[in-house]
C-alpha cells in the first residue's frame, strides 16, 4: 500500500487562497491577506516536499520495506483518481486523475518552491498597490492551475491547467488594466496562445481518434508495445502538440506575446513569464515524449524551432534598452535551448535546464524588479548605471544570475547548458550544427547579459533619481535564496539528475560520448561565454563609444535588431489587419445587417402581414363574433356527429356511470 | 313515482324542449341588437342546458346532474349581477344599448 501523499491538496490549497482573497480580499486587513496568500503556496510546497522526502526514502532504499510495515514500497508513477466518473462518451472514458512521477515531482518542486519565494517577494514589491488582494488572488489562482497542469494524468486535465494558467497570465499581464498598453498586452498574450491551443486541441482529438485514450501512461504503453509504429499520424499529432507548446513557451513563430507580457508586475514576469508557465510547453513535450520518439520528423522540427528561436531571440536581446525586455528575449532564447534539448531526445537535459533556468531567471527578474523599485519605476537601461554601490545586495545577486545564465563554471547554468550542448554534439552532423548554433547563442547570451550588468551597475549614474534605496527584507530574502539556488542548483549533476528522471522521460542519449569529449566541450563553452563577457566589457566599460560606432557602421542591421526584425509589424500587416478588416466586414454586413437585421425585419414583416389579414376578423361587431362562435360550435358538432362518428363517444363509453348504449336504448322508447 | 313519471312523459320530450330552449337562446343572441335582450337570450341558453341536466339526473337517479344545475344557476346569478352592471355603465357612457354601435374596441 502506498502512503497517502495528499496530491489533491497541492492545487486545492492555492485555490482556497484564491477564493478567500478574491471574494473577501477587499474587506480584509492587509496582514490577513498576506497571511492567506503566503500560507497557500507554503502549505502546497510543504506537501510537495513531503512527497519528495517520502519518495526519496523509498527510492534510496528500495531493498527492504522500510518505515512502518503498512507503508510498503512507494510505486512511481503514483496515481490518484477522482472516484467519480468524469467523462463517459461511448467508448471514451476519461478520469480526472493526477499522476506524480519523477518528472512532475521536479516540476512541482520548482513551481511551488519558486512560486512561494516570489509570493514573499511580492509582499514587498506590491505593498503600495491598491489591488493588493486582487494581485495575490490571481497569483494563487495561477499556482492552482499550474499544479493541475503539472500533476495531470491525461491530456485533458493538463489542458484545463494549460488554459487556466493562460487565464491567470492574461489577468496578471493586464493587472494594471487602466494602462492601455498593459490591457493590450494581456489580450495579445491570450490571443496568440489561442493559436497554440488550437494545435493542442487538434492533437488531443487525433489522440482520441487513434488511441481512444488521453491518458499519458496508456498512450505510452500502447506505443512501447508497437515499436514499429513510426511517423505518419504520430508525426501529425506530435507537431500539433508542438504547436501548442510553441504558443505557451513563446517559440517561433508564436513568441511575440512574451516581450509584451512584461507590462505585468515584475514578480509576475519572474514567476509566470520566466520560471514556470512558459516552461509548460517544454514540460508537455517531455510528458508526451514517447510520441516524439516515434517520429524523427517531429523531433527534427522541435530541435530546429528551438535552435532557431534561441539564436533569433538572442540577437534581438543584443540591442534592447528596456531591462525587462532584455530578460524577456533571453527567456525566449533559453526556452529555445530547452526545445533544442527536447528535439535531440535529451529530455532530462531539457528539464535540467528548465529547473536551473527557473532559478536564475526568476532571480534576474526579481533583481531587475528591485532595481526598478529602487530608481522609481525606470526600466530604461540607458538611464541606469552606477548602482553597484547603492544597491549592494541586488548587485551581488544579479552578478550571480548573470554568471549562471552565461554558463560560467560552477554556476548552475553551466551544468544544464553544457548537458544540452554535449547531447547535441553527439547527434551526428545535424547535431553538430545544433551544437554550433547553441554555442553561438551562448556567446550572444553572455554578451547581452553582461551588457545589462554593465549598463545597470557599472560606470556613472545616468539616473535622475539621486537616492536609490535597497529593497526591504521581504524582497531581499527571496533574492538571496534564489541566488544560492542559482549557484548550487546545478551541482546535483546531469548524470544523477538524468538517472532520477530516466523512468519518466527515458535515458539521456550519450552513445559515442566520453568524458574527455565532455570536458573539452565544457571548456569550449566556458571560453565562449568568457569571450562574450570580454566583448561586453570592451563595449560598455573600456570603449563606451563602440556600440554607437557599430550601430552607425551597420545602420540597416542595427535597425533590424532594434525593431525586433519587424516581426510584430509583419504580423500586423499580414495577419491582424486583414483579419480585422474581414471581421469588421463580417460583423457589420453579414452579422449585423444580414443576420440580426434580417431576422428582425423578417419577423416584423410576417407579423404585419398576418395582422393585415387577421384584423378583418376584429370587426368590433359583437354579433358577428357570436355568429362565428355559433358557426364554430355547429361545425364541430357536424364534424363529430356526421362526418366522423368514430371520433365521437364510442357505444361502450360510460358517462355518469351510464353507458351510451343504454342511453340510446332509452332514447329509442 | 319516478317510473310513472317516465312512462307518462318520455325522456326525449324533455330533451327536445331543452334543445328548443337552447336554440331559441342562440337565435335570440344572434338576431337581437339590444344588449338586454341578448343577455336574456344567454339566460335562456343556460336554462335549456339546465333542463337537460335535470332530466338526465332524474332518469339515472344520479345527483351529480342536480348539483351541476346549482352551480350553473349560481354562476348565472353572479354573471347577471356583473353583466347588468356593465350594461348600465355602457348605457351611461354611450347612451345606447345597440350592440352594433358599441364597437370602439376594434382595431
Amino acid at each position: 500500500m502506498n502512503p497517502d501523499l495528499h496530491l489533491w491538496l497541492i492545487p486545492l490549497l492555492p485555490f482556497a487562497g484564491f477564493l478567500i482573497n478574491g471574494i473577501l480580499g477587499r474587506g480584509l486587513p492587509k496582514w490577513l491577506i498576506t497571511t492567506f496568500a503566503l500560507l497557500a503556496p507554503l502549505a502546497a510546497f510543504g506537501i510537495v516536499l513531503n512527497a519528495a522526502a517520502t519518495i526519496y526514502v523509498f527510492i534510496a532504499s528500495p531493498c527492504v520495506p522500510c518505515g512502518p510495515p503498512d507503508w510498503g514500497y512507494i510505486h512511481l508513477p503514483y496515481t490518484v483518481t477522482l472516484p467519480l466518473p468524469w467523462i463517459n462518451a461511448g467508448l471514451l472514458h476519461i478520469d480526472f486523475s493526477f499522476v506524480l512521477d519523477q518528472l512532475s515531482l521536479v516540476m512541482l518542486l520548482v513551481v511551488t518552491g519558486v512560486g512561494f519565494l516570489i509570493h514573499i517577494y511580492s509582499v514587498g514589491y506590491m505593498s503600495d498597490d491598491k489591488g493588493y488582494a486582487r494581485y495575490f488572488s490571481y497569483l494563487n489562482l495561477f499556482l492552482f492551475f499550474m499544479t493541475v497542469l503539472v500533476l495531470a494524468g491525461n491530456a485533458l486535465v493538463m489542458f484545463i491547467g494549460w488554459e487556466g494558467v493562460g487565464l491567470a497570465s492574461y489577468l496578471l499581464i493586464g493587472f494594471w488594466f487602466q494602462k492601455k498598453s498593459a490591457a493590450d498586452a494581456g489580450k495579445k498574450a491570450f490571443i496568440v496562445n489561442r493559436i497554440g491551443d488550437f494545435g493542442f486541441l487538434v492533437g488531443m482529438f487525433l489522440l482520441v481518434a487513434y488511441f481512444g485514450t488521453l491518458t499519458f501512461s496508456e498512450i505510452g504503453a500502447n506505443l512501447n508495445a508497437h515499436p514499429e509504429w513510426q511517423g505518419g499520424v504520430l508525426t501529425i499529432i506530435a507537431l500539433c502538440l508542438m504547436l501548442g507548446a510553441a504558443g505557451k513557451s513563446a517559440q517561433l513563430p508564436l513568441y511575440i506575446w512574451l516581450p509584451d507580457a512584461m507590462e505585468g508586475p515584475t514578480p509576475v514576469s519572474a514567476l509566470i513569464h520566466a520560471a514556470t508557465m512558459v516552461t509548460a510547453g517544454v514540460y508537455m513535450v517531455a510528458r508526451t515524449h514517447i510520441l516524439f520518439d516515434h517520429s524523427p520528423v517531429a523531433l527534427g522540427v522541435v530541435a530546429t524551432v528551438g535552435a532557431a528561436t534561441a539564436i533569433f531571440a538572442a540577437t534581438i536581446a543584443l540591442v534592447q534598452n528596456d531591462i525587462k525586455r532584455v530578460l524577456a528575449y533571453s527567456t525566449i532564447s533559453q526556452l529555445g535551448y530547452m526545445f533544442l534539448g527536447c528535439g535531440i531526445a535529451a529530455y532530462s537535459a531539457a528539464i535540467f535546464h528548465l529547473m536551473t533556468h527557473a532559478f536564475f531567471k526568476a532571480l534576474l527578474f526579481l533583481a531587475a524588479g528591485s532595481v526598478i523599485h529602487a530608481i522609481g519605476g525606470e526600466q530604461d537601461l540607458r538611464k541606469m548605471g552606477g548602482l553597484r554601490k547603492k544597491l549592494p545586495v541586488t548587485f551581488a545577486v544579479t552578478t550571480v544570475g548573470v554568471l549562471a545564465i552565461a554558463g560560467i563554471f560552477p554556476f548552475s547554468g553551466f551544468f544544464s547548458k553544457d548537458a544540452i550542448l554535449y547531447a547535441a554534439f553527439l547527434q551526428g552532423t545535424n547535431g553538430k550544427i545544433l551544437w554550433f548554433v547553441g554555442l553561438l547563442t551562448a556567446l550572444l547570451t553572455a554578451f547581452y547579459m553582461f551588457r545589462l550588468w554593465y549598463m545597470t551597475f557599472m560606470g556613472e549614474s545616468r539616473s535622475p533619481e539621486n537616492h536609490p534605496h535597497e529593497c526591504p527584507w521581504s524582497m531581499r530574502g527571496p533574492l538571496l535564496i534564489l541566488a544560492a539556488l542559482s549557484v548550487c542548483g546545478g551541482w546535483i549533476g546531469m548524470e544523477h539528475f538524468g538517472n532520477f528522471l530516466a523512468p519518466s522521460v527515458g535515458v539521456l542519449p550519450t552513445e559515442g560520448g566520453n568524458w574527455h569529449l565532455e570536458l573539452i566541450l565544457s571548456v569550449v563553452a566556458v571560453a565562449v561565454a568568457l569571450e562574450g563577457w570580454l566583448i561586453a566589457d570592451k563595449f560598455y566599460r573600456r570603449r563606451p563609444e563602440r556600440p554607437a560606432q557599430y550601430a552607425a557602421a551597420l545602420p540597416a542591421g542595427y535597425k533590424l535588431l532594434a525593431n525586433k526584425y519587424f516581426v510584430d509589424e509583419f504580423y500586423g500587416a499580414v495577419v491582424v489587419k486583414p483579419l480585422l478588416a474581414v471581421s469588421k466586414f463580417f460583423l457589420e454586413w453579414v452579422v449585423d445587417i444580414g443576420i440580426l437585421g434580417g431576422a428582425a425585419w423578417l419577423l416584423g414583416g410576417i407579423a404585419t402581414f398576418a395582422g393585415a389579414i387577421l384584423q378583418r376578423w376584429q370587426s368590433g361587431n359583437l354579433r358577428s363574433y357570436a355568429a362565428w362562435l355559433a358557426a364554430g360550435a355547429a361545425a364541430v358538432l357536424i364534424f363529430i356527429l356526421i362526418l366522423r362518428p368514430d371520433l365521437g363517444p364510442p357505444a361502450q363509453s360510460v358517462h355518469f356511470g351510464v353507458s351510451m348504449e343504454s342511453i340510446r336504448k332509452v332514447m329509442g322508447h | 313515482m319516478s317510473s310513472l313519471f317516465a312512462r307518462e312523459v318520455p325522456l326525449s320530450w324533455y330533451l327536445l324542449l331543452s334543445a328548443a330552449l337552447f336554440s331559441l337562446g342562440v337565435v335570440g343572441f344572434l338576431v337581437k341588437r339590444n344588449l338586454i335582450t341578448m343577455f336574456m337570450s344567454i339566460e335562456l341558453m343556460l336554462n335549456g342546458v339546465n333542463l337537460s341536466f335535470v332530466t338526465f339526473a332524474h332518469q339515472w337517479h344520479a345527483v351529480k346532474g342536480q348539483i351541476f344545475v346549482f352551480f350553473v344557476m349560481m354562476v348565472a346569478a353572479a354573471e347577471a349581477a356583473v353583466g347588468l352592471a356593465i350594461i348600465i355603465a355602457v348605457f351611461r357612457a354611450r347612451a345606447t344599448l345597440a350592440v352594433d354601435r358599441i364597437d370602439r374596441m376594434k382595431l
